[in-house]
């Protein structure tokens, strides 16, 4: 008897993203409305950050309607039905539940069930991580669609008084729907991870230590300094390899979409990078603040909506934060 | 060739004017990074890895904030450089 050989799925030779969407936190925070606890001021928030004001949601508002906000907006401006996205991919740290994963409700939520669906944990590189497996889930013909999500509901997990990285810290949900393209959308994706700094960014206590009564609340907390160098000297060795990977150079951007973390790493890894006047470099933080996996989407959303970069330009993004965790790709702009 | 106190100053005092724009002759052993020249952490940080470049030296995060004065900086990179 002769085995049968086996079938395996047909690859499309490209994928990009097809649109975005974006929610952001109902409540838009200044900082003098957080300065007290932190002893500091709007003045020194600012210098320090860039940040005027940052967005966080309500108690009314939970991470799942953010993210059904956005997905339902990507999905709509993609010309899709819902019933077409092979996978949900939902970038997040900040969901509630350790089981069942945030994806999964999600995408029962905007009608793509059953959809394989997962949650990916690479913090502020997530929704960078997402992109670069929905890339590899297109091209292989494993789904037809993808969606992205990358959404934080951070204000659950800070601490009012912390100087390390609370103050800095927004509520919001980017989505992004990857498809099969005729040309190149997205680049080969830079990412890694560098676990020797795992303590460098991340939680005050684990859940263990919680419910055994060694500690309080867990709450994000970050050795600045430490993360500074590595964002702007490090990441701008990676963000170099993405543009290479690309095929590419700086300027042949239209813009470059950093994670949001705070203005100083931005301008510094722009200025590192030598990045051409005419290239449009992403500060959305200034009024969102950093929300971790949402805020590349977020930032690209908003360039696009104001209408600071075309549709069919080059964008470099990157993320970066807890893990240490990082992934770049070159992406047309939907 | 290792260099001498006074050229780690010098070229400290560059570096420190590329970042914040204070002249080179206000950057003085006995100056305060943070009380007299007014130099934020993330700008020192900044200094830190310009000065790492420029000297060939290592400078371990922990250790940045030891360096209090510019002359404890220059000390530093001085003996860095063996």
């Amino acid at each position: 008897m002769t085995q049968p050989v086996l079938k395996q799925y047909s690859p499309v030779k490209f994928s990009r993203i097809y649109a975005l969407g974006a929610a952001r936190g109902d409540l838009t925070v200044t900082n003098d409305d957080i300065a007290g606890p932190i002893d500091s001021s709007d003045e020194w928030i600012r210098q320090r950050t860039g940040i005027i004001t940052r967005r966080r949601a309500s108690a009314e508002r939970s991470l799942m309607d953010m993210a059904v906000e956005a997905s339902t907006e990507a999905i709509k401006a993609a010309g899709i039905d819902p019933s077409e996205i092979g996978a949900v991919l939902f970038s997040t740290i900040t969901h509630p539940h350790q089981t069942p994963s945030a994806a999964a409700l999600l995408a029962d939520k905007i009608g793509a069930n059953p959809a394989p669906a997962f949650d990916i944990s690479a913090a502020c590189a997530g929704y960078c991580y997402g992109i670069a497996q929905a890339d590899a889930l297109v091209r292989s013909g494993m789904a037809k669609y993808v969606l992205v999500v990358g959404g934080e509901k951070l204000s659950d997990f800070i601490d009012p008084t912390d100087r390390t990285i609370s103050f800095l810290l927004g509520d919001g949900a980017g989505a992004a729907i990857v498809g099969p393209s005729d040309t190149p959308g997205i680049s080969p994706t830079v990412w890694g991870s560098d676990g020797s700094h795992w303590d460098a960014v991340g939680m005050t206590a684990s859940l263990l230590e919680l419910r055994d009564g060694t500690s309080s609340w867990p709450t994000l907390r970050q050795e600045g300094l430490t993360v500074f160098k590595w964002a702007v000297w490090e990441m701008v060795k990676v963000a170099k390899q993405a543009l290479e990977a690309a095929g590419v150079t700086a300027d042949d951007l239209s813009a470059i979409v950093t994670h949001q973390a705070n203005i100083r790493i931005i301008d510094e890894l722009a200025k590192q990078l030598g990045v051409p006047e005419h290239v449009v470099v992403a500060r959305d933080i200034i009024v969102t603040g950093n929300t971790s996996a949402a805020s590349v989407p977020l930032a690209m959303h908003q360039l696009l909506k104001d209408g600071d970069v075309k549709s069919g330009g080059l964008a470099l993004q990157i993320g970066f934060g807890a893990g240490l965790a990082f992934g770049a790709q070159v992406v047309v702009l939907p | 060739m290792a260099l001498s106190q006074s050229e780690v100053l010098a070229g400290l005092a560059e570096i420190v004017n590329e970042e914040t724009g204070i002249a080179t002759e206000a950057v003085q052993l006995d100056k305060s990074f943070t009380d007299d020249l007014d130099i934020d952490s993330i700008s020192m940080m900044t200094i830190v890895v310009n000065a790492e470049d420029k000297f060939g030296v290592k400078i371990p995060d922990e250790e940045v904030k030891n360096l209090i004065t510019v002359g404890d900086a220059v000390n530093f990179i001085t003996a860095a450089q063996g």
